[in-house]
């Protein structure tokens, strides 16, 4: 197993949010701005290569009829810890964060790369998975609230290019969330068959 | 390792074992950080009474539970009040605030505790109605200002495209200007009408 190939594979050959369309709730709700997109996308890597890791540790032991709640109880209790420990240790992070963390437990990314990875694979080939599509998942997250924050704002991570009065409200709003990912997704599209 | 086959009894024994591994997990990350965020939410507590009635130095010499709000009088005769929405209706569940005001009613500063609102929308509440702000209601007095959204022929405006958490933090602020001057403004009525 080609661990260098498992990692870049989640980048960009399945990119969850460009290539795989996975997880489109958080990708949407979230990315009002850079930051924001950037928090979920390294919170949901956390959890991601957790859940990968302790999945594929205990994938013998988990009869195929009941694995979905198994890694359901497992991504659920991951996410309520980090949870915990986010709001005792880090309050800054958490207070800009807060919202967003109890949404990964229903991020099917997660559940996803459980089931077609973690549950098929060695435990150090799933954590190379997770750091993988973590990544893939907040570098775009970041693009896509880069972009929304840039058109509707006229800000990139809080630092302004043009006045506020340019920006177009629409999408900082859901609605310019699926334009931008619409063109976000034509453009990667583009640049992959080049 | 053959994987366990999917007969009653392992599922059942399995998820038991799960449910149980991750609910002990839980209650002991829980049991070791619990006191530390009971100690920050006490912190924010504090340091945002001292923001909202605009003074570092302020005693706090009353508190008391006032319709489910709590009510912190301070020495000099002003209140903080920390206040959620009593119809309960923003955008993303509760909505927790501080509020200062003088002794005269008029809002000195306010801060948001705990907030569920949509980044970018209905989050912007904290800065949004501060000094300065587009909405801001900084030296209003309830009751003599009508602090509700333009939209409702009030006073304040809006939160751009965010009307609903407007209104519910607008609701928390008379609801908190109601249960500190509540006390104090009966017995004055009262009075007067005995007379």
């Amino acid at each position: 197993m080609n661990y260098m190939k498992v990692l870049l594979n989640g980048i960009i050959k399945e990119n969850p949010t460009f290539v795989l369309l996975l997880g489109m709730c958080p990708t949407l709700g979230t990315t009002s701005s850079a930051l924001n997109g950037m928090s979920m996308g390294l919170a949901t890597m956390a959890v991601l290569i957790c859940s990968n890791f302790v999945i594929s540790l205990i994938k013998n032991l988990i009869p195929d009829m009941v694995r979905i709640p198994s890694f359901i109880v497992v991504i659920a209790s991951l996410v309520t810890i980090l949870q915990m420990c986010l709001q005792a240790y880090v309050p800054d992070v958490y207070a800009s964060l807060g919202l967003f963390i109890p949404l990964i437990v229903v991020n099917c990314i997660i559940l996803g790369r459980a089931e077609a990875f973690a549950a098929k694979n060695n435990p150090v080939a799933s954590i190379f998975d997770g750091i993988g599509m973590g990544l893939g998942f907040t570098i775009a997250l970041t693009l896509l609230g880069g972009v929304r924050e840039l058109l509707g704002t006229g800000k990139v991570f809080g630092f302004e290019l043009f006045p506020d009065s340019y920006g177009a409200l629409v999408f900082v709003l859901a609605p310019g969330a699926f334009i931008a990912l619409g063109y976000l997704i034509a453009i990667v599209n583009k640049i992959k068959k080049a | 390792m053959k994987k366990l086959a999917s007969t009653w009894y392992n599922m059942a024994i399995v998820l038991t074992v799960i449910a149980i591994v991750a609910g002990a997990g839980l209650a002991y990350v829980n049991s070791i950080t619990k006191d530390t965020i009971a100690q920050i939410k006490k912190e924010n507590e504090e340091q945002a009474i001292k923001d909202v009635l605009k003074d570092n130095q302020v005693k706090i010499t009353k508190t008391e539970e006032v319709d489910g709000m709590t009510v912190y009088s301070a020495e000099n005769g002003s209140v903080a009040v920390k206040a959620v929405d009593p119809q309960n209706a923003s955008f993303g569940g509760d909505l927790t605030i501080m509020v200062g005001f003088d002794k005269e009613g008029k809002i000195l500063g306010y801060s948001v505790l705990e907030t569920k609102e949509t980044p970018g929308l209905g989050a912007k509440a904290g800065d949004w109605f501060q000094e300065g702000g587009k909405g801001s209601i900084i030296g209003m007095t309830p009751g003599v200002n009508n602090i509700t959204v333009s939209k409702d022929g009030g006073e304040v405006d809006a939160i751009t495209a965010s009307t609903i958490t407007s209104r519910s933090f607008l609701r928390a602020v008379n609801a908190a200007h109601a249960s500190a001057f509540k006390t104090g403004a009966d017995v004055e009525t009262s009075a007067t009408q005995q007379n």
